[in-house]
């Protein structure tokens, strides 16, 4: 779950690690009441969970209390990269002197946790490992061991701070670092980390993701994530509620599958015979009929679907129970072509449910796909 | 002797009382592999489907010397403690079917496991089967025919799928390893594809991938710096899956740049591999290979 840069702040005044005072709003009377509290010159910065929101207009200054009512009514409800701005953070500017970048994030191949940190900050960090590699140091940390002191050294000396700021870094990548594993993320990063004006370190910004699957010992990460529901189209946030995986594409044929593999395969071999998918839907392992049915009503249900391809391969599920879940959805919604590849667990009895009402039961993946492809261009 | 599971294989299963563990456990009987006991904390005593059950690991090791392989089933909550468990007790092989742990949690007894040279496959995983030998994980056994093909993928059913299809037509399964789809697996297709070039059961390899982080292109290039003296045929999935979305498990995703199917399949091309465009041509591909 990837935090709003508000959110992040608060993880991060929880953690000690210093930043200009801030607060959030979502319309431009409370964004004036919040900068009432704060000390001009402010920044007024758009929250939305995308990147390049500056340079969409998103982050603009204000001196005094009615310009930031000005820009806030600005930037509340415009849209970048199609996401409305619902809600605004607004900061104390700092002075900045340097912007430099440190972040922890996960090495899926080494199976360590990063430190990554540059001598520029501020922009997109793979950009700057393009661009500028030599600006960027990265070192692998066990996870047993942590962060040790050897490392923040280390890193200090190539981000070539004035000696008399080691203390103060040492604290905020330790800090830093105690975030990321005490609160299980994916990422946690500071971009930029500035350097000021008068000598002093602070976050400018906050970019946090947290593993989904670690959710159960965060509750304050638990409450965060069912407020996330609320900004999800319907039919995400409907398939999210029946605890299927789902994903909105532009096609018109409904992929359904069991298993994220092969409902992606589906979707493949959908487009490699020049048909396309409307979205990607797994309905996971061991799926009983309500499951199979409240998937398909819901596919049936998006205008969008012009026919519906069911691919299911029965490990653990049970070819008869979604064949049963298929019926159970045509009875309410009857009008849509269906196309069944099913093979597996109990595969006979499924067949017969689904052929006694007149469902065809096709034998290859290959076959269902083209057979898909064709009914939605008719 | 094929890799990771076969004839010696001796059988551990962790949370054996539980849903899951009890209906594998039948089923993996059922296949003939050879499970001598069962671990649930609090439930030592009892037996599930003739198997006995005990309230630790090193219970089970002092009654069962054998054990030289382990199961999980345990809820993602306790699954770290259970395999730091296992570990703890030497036992060489452990297979983590559990899905949903946190990665954190994966990353220390994938590490914790490196030090005590435990061999780790999953976590998220189908698991292993040997066919006709030893099944030590959750697949439908019957698609999986004996033959000289190793299989190694990221993803469970799509797994099923290809070996449906490499049984299918004649070639046959030496092994299948699930390596799992989580961001951190235990075992990698570079440590499985070097177990598989050891195996004088196996002919040619057969890697599945799948969209979110590098492992296919680090396995190219592994490929192209090592060469390799088996045929290796790909399958990449998620071809048509948009960037930024999350695909069912918490690996399938194309972030920040990288893990896109275009770029595993570039590398995988300019090692030499073949990348089947689609499930049923694999067959095909292989028989080419091995004329």
């Amino acid at each position: 779950m990837k935090l709003y840069e508000y959110e992040g702040r608060r993880l991060f005044e929880l953690y000690n690690i210093p930043q200009a005072r801030s607060g959030v709003a979502s319309t431009p009377s409370e964004a004036r009441a919040v900068a009432e509290k704060l000390s001009p010159p402010y920044v007024v910065k758009a929250q939305v969970l995308v990147g390049g929101r500056g340079k969409a207009g998103g982050i603009k200054f204000a001196e005094t209390l009615e310009q930031v009512e000005l820009v806030a009514k600005k930037i509340l409800g415009m849209k970048i990269k199609g996401i409305t701005v619902k809600k605004v953070l607004i900061v104390e500017r700092v002075d900045i002197a340097r912007e430099l970048y440190l972040g922890y994030i996960l090495n899926r191949s080494l199976r360590t946790i990063d430190l990554l940190a540059s001598s520029i900050g501020g922009i997109d960090i793979e950009a700057v490992a393009r661009e500028k590699p030599r600006a960027l140091i990265k070192i692998s940390i066990d996870p047993i061991l942590g962060l040790q002191n050897f490392m923040v050294r280390r890193v200090f000396k190539h981000l070539n701070l004035d000696s008399s700021l080691f203390d103060d870094f040492k604290a905020i990548a330790s800090s830093l670092y105690s975030l990321f594993v005490e609160y299980d993320c994916e990422l946690a990063e500071i971009n930029p980390l500035a350097l000021t004006a008068d000598n002093k370190l602070v976050a400018v910004d906050s970019k946090v993701i947290i593993d989904d699957n670690s959710l159960f010992r965060h509750p304050d990460m638990l409450q965060l994530k069912s407020e996330r529901l609320a900004e999800l189209s319907e039919i995400e946030r409907k398939a999210k509620l029946l605890g299927l995986s789902y994903v909105k594409l532009n096609g018109n044929i409904g992929i359904i599958g069991n298993g994220a593999g092969l409902t992606m395969a589906t979707m493949d071999l959908v487009s490699f015979y020049g048909g396309a998918p409307a979205n990607f839907l797994d309905i996971g392992g061991g799926a009983r009929r309500e499951r199979v049915e409240n998937a398909l009503s819901l596919i049936l249900e998006d205008p969008q679907v012009k026919v519906v391809l069911i691919n299911i391969l029965g490990g653990i599920t049970k070819c008869d129970e979604v064949a049963l879940g298929i019926v159970s959805a045509l009875e309410k919604h009857d009008n849509k072509p269906v196309v069944v590849r099913m093979m597996g667990t109990r595969e006979d009895e499924g067949k017969a449910i689904l052929e006694s009402r007149g469902i065809k039961v096709l034998e290859s993946m290959d076959e269902a796909a083209r057979v898909a492809v064709n009914l939605s261009k008719g | 002797m094929p890799i990771l599971v076969n004839e010696d294989t001796r059988l551990l299963v962790q949370g054996i009382t539980g849903r899951e563990g009890s209906f594998h456990t039948k089923l993996m009987l059922d296949y003939g592999t050879k499970i001598l006991a069962g671990v649930t904390p609090g439930k030592g005593g009892q037996k599930v489907h003739g198997i006995p059950v005990y309230d630790s690991v090193d219970e089970a090791i002092e009654k069962h010397p054998e054990i030289n392989t382990s199961i999980v089933f345990v809820p993602a909550k306790f699954a770290y403690d259970a395999v730091l468990e296992a570990v703890n007790c030497g036992i060489e092989l452990i297979v983590v079917i559990t899905e949903h742990i946190p990665v954190h949690d994966s990353l220390k007894f994938i590490r914790y496991a490196k030090y005590r040279r435990s061999l780790i496959v999953g976590p998220n995983t189908p698991g292993v089967i040997s066919p006709g030998l030893s099944k030590v994980g959750i697949m439908p056994g019957k698609v999986f025919k004996r033959g000289k093909i190793g299989l190694v993928s990221r993803s469970g059913t799509l797994t099923y799928e290809v070996a449906n299809e490499i049984s299918k037509s004649g070639l046959g399964i030496s092994t299948s390893v699930g390596i799992g789809g989580d961001p951190v697996n235990g075992l990698d297709f570079i440590e499985t594809a070097k177990f598989f070039l050891e195996d004088e059961n196996t002919d040619a390899l057969v890697i599945v991938g799948e969209i979110g982080g590098d492992a296919e292109e680090r396995f190219a290039s592994f490929i192209e710096k090592t060469g390799f003296e088996k045929p290796v045929v790909a399958y990449i999935t998620g071809r048509t899956a948009p960037p930024g979305k999350r695909m069912g498990h918490a690996g399938a995703i194309i972030s920040m740049g990288t893990g896109d199917a275009k770029s595993k399949i570039e590398a995988l091309n300019n090692a030499g591999i073949q990348v089947a465009e689609t499930v049923s041509s694999i067959p095909k591909i292989l028989f080419n290979l091995l004329k």
